[in-house]
């Protein structure tokens, strides 16, 4: 596994994503979070491991974990066909331009969330929000739960195989069943 | 015309009292104001002269910036690291780096088009000279000019009067540019604003482009039924000699062509455009072919169509002369601003340039005479193809399947591709003689060439998808509508009621340029969803090829299935970039033509009555320019929402409302001076949309103003209602921020709706006649 940006040109600058180097690692930083949403983007039917889409996986995490999701562009319309309802759902600028304001008090309007898990948006869109937290919204922690490394986030996954991040989303989901969720 | 300078000169002049000679007087400005309309409050407006309606549009939408580097590099302090609140040695954040890089990137694209205009309008003078009339279309356009009008106050009658024009938007440019330097501005809203500002410019610039082209060269003249023109590499006769022409500057291409037709030869060689320069070879030429977008520069190059290659202007590839000579194609820069690293032949003999480029002495030249161009061309062209249609240009099947072999799999190309293709599956799969996978890169690939800059064993990759392609290549027989410039008065006369009403749903203007996402099959199915809603759906540049690229059941294209006119459910291609600035004079049109409102330096007014009430959307799916960034700049100060695909996202900012705050989307009430909420219409000014479904929900709710009718309002929450409906599965949970009284509630969805405003606790509201200028309050409240 590499921590090498996914995309080559991708270089950060000054800052640089911590590895997470194992799934309880993210596990353990979701259960301290107080406010966790899990934002996830369009590529969650795009993407196959073990022939099963990357939404399902999804679904099994956000049921286990009780993490609540925002689902960009049309993904809202594949999670309730898949029977899941996810907390919320508006594009990809949107819920980044909410989370840069401090002020914004969450999908559920109780408090701004502290931490922010990213999935299954195009690369360099990812990237992007992802820069934008960092520079613009200090205090938020972010995770990405893609299997390619994501410079400008708090946390990143490295590059991964299919398999592992199958394996890895899987982990992390039975780490919440066996505990109840967050 | 409102103005000229005047130069006299006398050699000699007897008179019954003396003899004058050499006699100079010259006058600077001779003011001829035939144009009976009042000057608005912003003639020519200067940097600042626009600043409040700016910071009125800016504090609704404010920016969301996603750098895309942490630091900034451009001075000796440097490097300095912004991240997180950090300032630079100049005292600078990243907020304002961040506008800053914005307006620097539509500095460059206004200046683009308009050193273009320039160089048009330069040549053209001297071809026509300056008293040539402008006619953009007969007596059907008297609005000839309606950015120009509304910017600078002037109303040009000849060509010569668009150089005062143009003096006034190079001066404008100079001095954003200016605004970057270190040590000036340092708010990153004033810098928003002067990217408006650039904006506003390029449109003026795009304009003069474009109107000068039309009214010289024998263009359509807003012609909604414009010829239908050949489209897609398939429609070439390769057994002619074909001369490829690739940028946006037509004037070296009209030579090419005026040679042709000057020898009576039109039937013996094909000549086909790449980008923008295609648009404007069918607009002159009707036997001229548009090859394709952009992105397929290499595509075309490497498969060897081109006997001879011509390159003018903007969006040309740099490695392009490489791609030709490995294709044994000569290469004939001919823009001042694109000259390829080659000596300079112009006052060479054309003799001479033609033995040098058919024998390979040299393998390109740069020739700034169009008529020079023209000729050594052709004549290349003839000679030279007998010998390279005997040329094996692209890999052979069984090539790529003993090279597909050697690959390491180490996945850097698909590592370095925009798309995230899966190269290296494809490449595996190719090794083991299934060529499938290749084959469906095909359609998804931009072209860009990365996979290959980056493959360590320097396999040809785009190389082999264009073969694996080369069948569905060959298939490209389509048809585009020749752009037909501006929109006829009459037009929006009949439009601007509906429109303005809310009862023709919007106008879509998908425009710009090809750096898709997966391919240009997105922009076809968002122009005919929309066309078949009865939403006027306008399109320009590489969008209106890629729109005019697919065919419906009936085998036609988009431009064979509806009409051409600017009328609901008409899908009209205005031309070329420069043609862009035809969208913006449409709306700017309706509010002159149809409301009669005052154009003439009245810039404020314009917008305003744009941004409440006409429901236009910008679409570049696949914008990836400077100069894209600058005409949606312009539409942004005219009030006009832009969406991009994923890939603009890269311009690194938004502008986006938040629905979630009441209190950002008052206006005034013009009849009562009362402030009104009218909700968040339009939500945002500048977005990155994800997926095509979304860009069409977020199109038909971009389309909602607040001056509605009940009629209008219902017809525009129906089309936003079905679409997200159908594409996200769902009902939308923001009707209530839409609905003013239970009259806009569509008659079918009233059960619907009426549940969802009621857990909203919705309360019913006013039409106001909405401003967002205190001025245009007709009462004041007291």
């Amino acid at each position: 596994m590499s921590c090498e940006p996914w995309q080559c040109a991708e270089v950060s600058a000054t800052k640089k994503a911590n590895p997470i180097t194992k799934p309880e690692v993210a596990v353990a930083m979701i259960k301290k979070a107080q406010r966790p949403i899990l934002v996830v983007g369009s590529n969650a039917i795009e993407r196959w491991m073990e022939g099963k889409e990357l939404i399902e996986y999804l679904i099994d995490f956000a049921r286990a974990s009780k993490v609540p999701v925002v689902a960009t562009a049309h993904m809202v319309g594949e999670f309730l066909k898949r029977g899941y309802e996810p907390a919320g759902f508006m594009s990809a600028m949107d819920i980044g331009n909410r989370l840069v304001d401090p002020e914004w008090q969450g999908i559920d309007g109780k408090g701004h969330p502290d931490l922010a898990l990213f999935v299954g948006l195009p690369f360099y869109m990812e990237g992007l929000i992802l820069s934008g937290l960092m520079h613009f919204a200090p205090e938020l922690k972010t995770i990405t739960l893609d299997n390619m490394y994501h410079p400008h986030a708090s946390w990143s996954f490295p590059n991964g195989t299919l398999e592992e991040w199958a394996s890895n989303l899987k982990v992390m989901t039975s780490k919440f069943e066996e505990e109840g969720g967050k | 015309m409102t103005s000229k300078n005047v130069h006299v000169k006398i050699e000699e002049m007897k008179t019954s009292t003396g003899l004058i000679k050499n006699l100079e007087v010259s006058i600077g400005k001779i003011v001829d104001d035939s144009w009976t309309e009042p000057m608005g409050p912003t003639p020519m407006p200067s940097l600042t002269a626009l600043r409040d309606w700016d910071f009125k549009l800016l504090n609704r939408y404010k920016p969301f910036y996603m750098p895309a580097c942490d630091l900034c590099c451009l001075c000796t302090y440097g490097k300095c690291d912004l991240t997180a609140g950090k300032r630079g040695a100049c005292g600078l954040d990243m907020a304002a780096q961040s506008s800053r890089i914005v307006l620097l990137a539509c500095c460059i694209g206004a200046a683009t088009h308009t050193a273009h205009a320039r160089h048009m309008v330069h040549h053209l003078i001297e071809k026509y000279g300056r008293r040539f009339p402008l006619d953009v279309g007969g007596l059907n356009v008297k609005v000839e000019a309606p950015v120009i009008r509304l910017v600078t106050g002037v109303k040009p009658a000849t060509i010569g009067d668009l150089e005062e024009v143009l003096e006034y938007a190079e001066q404008q440019i100079t001095q954003a540019v200016a605004v970057a330097h270190t040590g000036q501005e340092g708010n990153n809203l004033d810098f928003e604003s002067k990217a408006f500002h650039v904006g506003m410019i390029d449109h003026v610039g795009m304009e003069v482009g474009d109107i000068a082209q039309v009214s010289t060269l024998g263009f359509p003249k807003a012609e909604p039924e414009a010829p239908l023109v050949s489209l897609g590499i398939g429609t070439v006769d390769t057994t002619k000699p074909v001369i490829m022409c690739i940028g946006h500057n037509v004037i070296p291409s009209v030579g090419i062509i005026d040679y042709m037709k000057d020898n009576n030869i039109t039937d013996k060689l094909e000549v086909v455009g790449l980008c923008c320069t295609a648009h404007d070879i069918t607009r002159y030429y009707n036997r001229g072919r548009i090859v394709g977008p952009i992105s397929w520069q290499l595509r075309f190059i490497r498969g060897g169509f081109a006997d001879v290659v011509v390159l003018d202007e903007q969006c040309v590839r740099t490695d392009a002369f490489d791609e030709a000579r490995k294709v044994h194609a000569p290469v004939i820069a001919a823009s001042e601003k694109n000259c390829m690293g080659f000596k300079n032949r112009t006052d060479d003999p054309a003799d001479e340039i033609v033995s040098d480029l058919v024998s390979g002495k040299v393998a390109g030249v740069l020739i700034l005479d169009p008529e020079k161009v023209g000729e050594v061309a052709v004549r290349v062209a003839q000679q030279i193809a007998p010998v390279r249609k005997k040329l094996k240009n692209l890999p052979e099947l069984s090539e790529i399947i003993e090279q597909a072999k050697t690959c390491r799999q180490c996945n850097i190309c698909q590592r370095s591709c925009p798309q995230d293709l899966k190269i290296p599956a494809a490449i595996k799969a190719a090794a083991e003689g299934n060529l499938a996978p290749l084959t469906d890169l095909y359609e998804y690939c931009i072209g860009c060439g990365r996979c290959e800059e980056a493959c360590p064993i320097k396999l040809n990759i785009h190389s082999y998808i264009i073969k694996a392609g080369e069948r569905f290549m060959m298939e490209e027989t389509n048809y585009c509508r020749a752009g037909r410039g501006a929109i006829q008065d009459v037009e929006i006369r009949n439009v601007g009621s509906p429109i303005v009403l809310g009862e023709i749903p919007g106008i879509l203007a998908v425009v710009g340029c090809s750096n898709y996402p997966k391919g240009g099959k997105d922009v076809y199915d968002i122009c005919r969803e929309f066309a078949n809603r009865r939403y006027i759906v306008v399109t320009s540049g590489c969008s209106a090829m890629s729109a005019g690229s697919y065919k419906n059941a009936e085998g036609k294209t988009l431009y064979e299935e509806f009409p051409g006119g600017f009328e609901a459910g008409g899908v009209l291609n205005v031309g070329s970039c420069v043609a862009n600035s035809h969208i913006a004079g449409a709306a700017i049109k309706v509010a002159n033509i149809f409301a009669k409102r005052s154009l003439r330096g009245n810039y404020e007014e314009i917008a305003d009555y744009i941004y409440n009430r006409l429901g236009a959307v910008g679409l570049a799916w696949g914008a990836y320019s400077q100069k894209a960034a600058a005409i949606a700049a312009g539409f942004w100060r005219l009030g006009i929402p832009v969406l991009v695909g994923p890939h603009g996202s890269k311009y690194r900012r938004m502008l986006l409302g938040r629905e979630d705050k009441p209190e950002d989307w008052e206006v005034f009430d013009a009849r009562t001076g009362n402030k009104v909420n009218v909700g968040p219409a339009p939500e945002h000014l500048f977005q990155t949309v994800e997926t095509p479904q979304e860009a069409m929900v977020t199109i038909a709710k971009l389309c909602i103003r607040p001056n509605d009718t009940w009629k209008g309002r219902s017809i525009k929450l129906s089309h936003y209602v079905d679409l997200h409906k159908r594409l996200y599965g769902t009902m939308p949970q923001d009707l209530h921020l839409f609905v003013r009284t239970m009259a806009d509630v569509p008659m079918t969805l009233k059960d619907e709706f009426a549940k969802i405003l009621e857990a909203k606790g919705w309360k019913e509201t006013v039409i106001p006649d909405p401003t967002l200028l205190p001025r245009m309050v007709r009462k004041i409240k007291e």
